[in-house]
């Protein structure tokens, strides 16, 4: 916040307690101020926080509290407001006293960005002492956020009585902060406080330091200015490894939305252009699977995906041998019919999905386990990302040790390596062919459960996956699993190292012709198959 | 204002044959509705994607205008004569655009066409619309820079829209630093470079402006959100103006609110998400991020409500969702009512005289009036999303904006103006005094 809004707005609060400590106490400041919060005026509501929560009254931290949840109801005709506890009591915001039922003509105080900002800056001002740790973490953290001039005296009372190391750091770096910007703090608090918020090197601090403003003394503006070069510094390694990340990650869904590919093209060499569609069958069993819990058994939603990952695999298997019986075992040979049979295919598919669940976007929810994200030293890591990332992995394992161990699998190797040989050794080869296409559609089933995670459930979402899909696989080396996850982690590392410099649409173009003068000089991919095998 | 992916594009090149065949077929069904009609009614062509990528935005355009010619009907009509609805599928595939368009024109004879929905496939069928002298009511938001004497532009202009919006944000969020994130088509292309000139010229300097562009149906948004948190962690307040296309969306706001940046740290503010999109989203995490809309469902009015339950009763769905683009069509569709009354006739060029001046309400209050330049009046409202998927306002201009057809902040445009009244021409340079004609 600018140094000169902040003076205003205390300058505001100063001069409303002021007013507050003038008028005798039945006059009511605090009532007064409770009874504009039913003006539905965001000026009003600003007002009001701003005296209720420095008004020492015990009322004010339910009021704010409710006021951030949206519990604070309020009713334009009568000017009451009252506060809706959790336990669907309510009480009378301007006396506490505990009211029957909430006037049907109240509803619940409006905020924009501006109020809930001054809300958390006051509820972070109340709850510094509250008696749960993780309550004053919040506080520490919230004042750290607003570094109102106003929080200083609760911030350095609460400094002093505080055990807790993580807390006391926070309320220090607060406090810091706080001084930095008081426009009468000393030159040595400042250097002092610059030093604090330096330690930290994150974003923020780079945040604060930089806002600091020309009208500071020479040594402060000199102190910060070597602070904003070390943290950037530091920040410039993090990145590095934060772009490695996100290319692990990019890579991970590549990997992921290419695996099944790799069986259905890379192992029998159908040019599969539904494959997409499979994903997307996978994404739309997941929504299914959630609607059903959400309206039957709301208490196992973050199972949900769980339950969503065999269903998913049945259900796009299923569709995948029937699409092998029906449709593919007249083209094999012949992979332009089997090209266009399957284009053909997925724009079906992808109408009867449209006609089924409509145009629209569907709704699949994260579970709480997928939600939000961890910070592991200056980078943030997403959880479902991170998740995404180790069930690519274990997919994989799972696939290649079913292809090396498995009798289906020894079957599957055989058939590709050598048809006719296979079927002189008794081998069924069309129902192995059947299996393997059921196979790759199935995991294509399981790629959309993550998908649906981190991307729109909507009838295109195959086809943005089609082309990277084919690109993974023909870039790894078409028929080797181990070149389709080196090729999809490769990709996406170079992706997300290029994307900040180029920009995300040129980057994705020099990855195009990268790709396109790599296969130039390696037609068979990083990985080619080698022996008797590739001619066949 | 969204258009095809990248992806489409690419993959249909070699097999147009294939798409078009199928996609003919797919027709075929939908236009048989249409192809004999008796000489008593008036046709109206519904000229919306009802398959492919656009679906998902047009089909509810096209239910919009069958439910408002069901609701004509029943009083009665337009000048005695019963409204027939001629539906035809472009199915998101521009070149089909104009040829159906032709078709409605040619074949099915109607009066008047309502549709279109990305700029690529409005520039598509302009042509046939001008040869061929008939009427477009276009309803969705675009960048501009265009006045057809043949199309009547409904949704909003940039100054109806983004230029309002980033007013907004300066003067109430006192943002200082800019993101223009958008997805790389002429769209949002055209509304960043309307808004950087009027950033630049309220004093916003160049460092402390980001653009970036993202290709279509992007999903990866790790490193742009890395971006944009560190570049709103140099001390100033930081917005984000999203003109990112309606697919992009729901990864882009998922992203967001995984990486922990909040309404109230870094508000982003789009263009191109209504109701219709946020359908799709858990909407918790993106609480206070904003759009601006010339109309929102939550929007208490008599004339609202009435629409709302009609709506929904039509659709046989109590969830149906309200958007923009639907109030455009319902001004558009009364306005081409009472030109056709006014004139008695459905002769286009009557009709497209009749249309300048003519007033039609607008579902949030007001009454919207037909301009010179074939552009509407109308207000502009900012809306923080909430919890439930729809919008609380928070703010809304003092009165109705007109429509600029060409921009006032670029300088290939400020001197231009289109006047289909007196001056009869779509881009006519007040500098210079001359009508640049068509081809410019």
């Amino acid at each position: 916040m600018p140094a000169n809004l902040s003076a205003r707005l205390c300058s505001l609060v100063l001069s409303l307690v002021l007013i507050a400590f003038a008028l005798p106490a039945f006059a009511g400041p605090f009532e007064d101020a409770v009874a504009k919060f039913a003006n539905d005026d965001f000026s009003d509501t600003e007002e009001a926080i701003g005296v209720v929560a420095s008004s020492g009254n015990p009322l004010a931290y339910p009021i704010i509290s409710a006021l951030q949840d949206g519990r604070l109801m309020a009713d334009p005709d009568s000017k009451k407001v009252y506060v809706t506890g959790a336990d669907g009591k309510s009480i009378d915001a301007a006396t506490g006293q505990p009211v029957a039922s909430v006037p049907d003509s109240a509803s619940a105080v409006r905020l924009n960005n501006r109020l809930r900002r001054s809300v958390d800056a006051a509820v972070g001002g109340l709850t510094l002492m509250s008696p749960d740790l993780g309550m004053r973490l919040q506080a520490a953290q919230s004042v750290f956020k607003s570094h109102e001039e106003t929080a200083l005296e609760a911030v350095e009372g609460a400094l002093a009585k505080e055990t807790n190391r993580a807390v006391k750091a926070t309320l220090g770096d607060a406090r810091a902060a706080i001084l930095l910007y008081k426009p009468d703090a000393t030159e040595v608090q400042k250097l002092e406080a610059v030093a604090i918020i330096k330690a930290r090197g994150d974003q923020e601090a780079l945040a604060l330091l930089t806002g600091i403003g020309s009208d500071q003394p020479a040594s402060v503006t000199k102190a910060a200015a070597s602070g904003i070069a070390s943290i950037q510094s530091s920040l410039a390694v993090w990145s590095m490894v934060q772009n490695a990340w996100y290319g692990l990650s990019l890579g991970s869904v590549l990997l992921l939305a290419a695996i099944g590919l790799a069986i259905t093209f890379g192992v029998m060499g159908v040019i599969n252009m539904a494959h997409g569609e499979m994903v997307m069958i996978g994404a739309y069993t997941t929504f299914v699977v959630q609607e059903v819990i959400r309206t039957r058994y709301p208490g196992l939603f973050d199972y949900s995906l769980l339950i969503a990952v065999p269903l998913a695999f049945l259900v796009a298997g299923a569709l995948g041998v029937l699409i092998e019986r029906s449709i593919i075992r007249f083209l094999y040979g012949r992979p332009l019919e089997t090209l266009l049979a399957t284009w053909g295919l997925s724009l079906v598919l992808q109408q009867a999905v449209r006609t089924m669940f409509g145009p629209t976007n569907r709704e699949v929810g994260n579970p709480s386990w997928m939600s939000g994200a961890f910070e592991l030293g200056q980078i943030t890591i997403t959880y479902n990302r991170l998740w995404i990332l180790v069930f690519t992995l274990a997919v994989f394992v799972i696939l290649l040790a079913m292809l090396r161990y498995t009798a289906l699998g020894l079957e599957m190797r055989a058939v590709t390596q050598n048809r006719r040989m296979a079927a002189s050794m008794g081998i069924a080869t069309s129902r192995v062919d059947a299996l393997t296409f059921g196979l790759g559609s199935g995991i294509a089933g399981i790629a959309g459960v993550a998908l649906s995670q981190i991307d729109n459930v909507s009838p295109n979402l195959g086809q943005s996956y089609i082309i990277d899909s084919f690109m993974v696989v023909v870039f790894g080396g078409v028929g080797n699993l181990w070149g389709t996850l080196v090729g999809a982690f490769t990709l996406g590392i170079a992706n997300k190292f290029l994307e900040p410099v180029a920009g995300a649409v040129l980057g994705k173009i020099a990855i195009l012709v990268l790709i396109i003068l790599f296969i130039q000089k390696r037609p068979r991919g990083l990985f080619a198959l080698k022996g008797r095998g590739v001619e066949a | 204002m969204h258009s095809k992916s990248t992806h489409d594009i690419a993959a249909s090149f070699s097999r147009r044959g294939v798409l078009a065949a199928t996609a003919g077929l797919m027709l075929g069904l939908a236009s048989i509705s249409g192809a004999k009609a008796a000489d008593d009614t008036i046709k109206v062509g519904v000229l919306h994607s009802l398959s492919g990528t656009m679906a998902i935005s047009e089909t509810t355009l096209k239910d919009t205008i069958l439910f408002l010619i069901d609701e004509q009907n029943k009083k009665g009509g337009v000048n005695g004569k019963k409204l027939e609805a001629v539906v035809v599928d472009p199915a998101s595939n521009w070149p089909l655009f104009a040829e159906k368009a032709r078709e409605l024109i040619t074949k099915d004879k109607v009066s008047v066409v309502f549709g279109c929905w990305t700029s690529v496939s409005r520039k598509s069928v302009l042509p046939v619309f001008k040869e061929l002298n008939s009427i477009l009511f276009y309803p969705v938001q675009y960048e501009g820079e265009e006045s057809e004497r043949n199309v009547f532009y409904t949704g909003a202009a940039p100054n109806q829209q983004a230029i309002p919006a980033v007013d907004y944000l300066m003067k109430d969020e006192k943002v200082k630093r800019w993101v223009l994130a958008g997805t790389d088509y002429v769209y949002p292309r055209t509304t960043n470079k309307i808004l950087e000139a009027y950033l630049k010229s309220k004093g916003v300097a160049q460092e402390d402006i980001m653009i970036n562009y993202t290709p279509f149906g992007h999903s990866d948004w790790q490193t742009i959100v890395a971006d944009i948190k560190k570049f709103g962690s140099a001390g100033k307040k930081t917005a984000v103006v999203s003109t990112i296309n309606g697919d992009a969306n729901v990864p882009f706001y998922k992203e967001l609110g995984n990486q922990g940046i909040k309404a109230k740290d870094i508000p982003v503010v789009a263009f191109s998400v209504g109701e219709e999109e946020l359908a799709g989203i858990d909407t918790k995490p993106l609480l206070g991020h904003l759009a601006a809309w010339n109309y929102f469902q939550s929007i208490k009015s008599p004339e609202n409500e009435k629409f709302i339950k009609a709506w929904q009763t039509y659709t046989k769905n109590p969830k149906r969702v309200t958007n923009d683009p639907m109030e455009a069509h319902v001004i558009g569709f009364d306005m081409w009512v009472k030109a056709v009354e006014k004139v008695k006739s459905t002769d286009p060029d009557k009709v497209i005289d009749a249309l300048p001046g003519i007033e039609a309400k607008n579902l949030t209050g007001g009454t919207s009036k037909m301009l010179p330049n074939h552009h509407i009046t109308k207000p502009v409202f900012i809306g923080e999303i909430k919890a439930n998927g729809q919008f609380d306002v928070v703010w809304k201009t003092p009165g109705l904006v007109a429509g600029d057809a060409w921009s006032k902040e670029l300088d290939g445009s400020k001197d231009l103006v289109g006047d289909w009244v007196g001056k009869k021409c779509g881009n006519f340079n007040t500098k210079t005094n001359k009508c640049l004609g068509s081809g410019s």
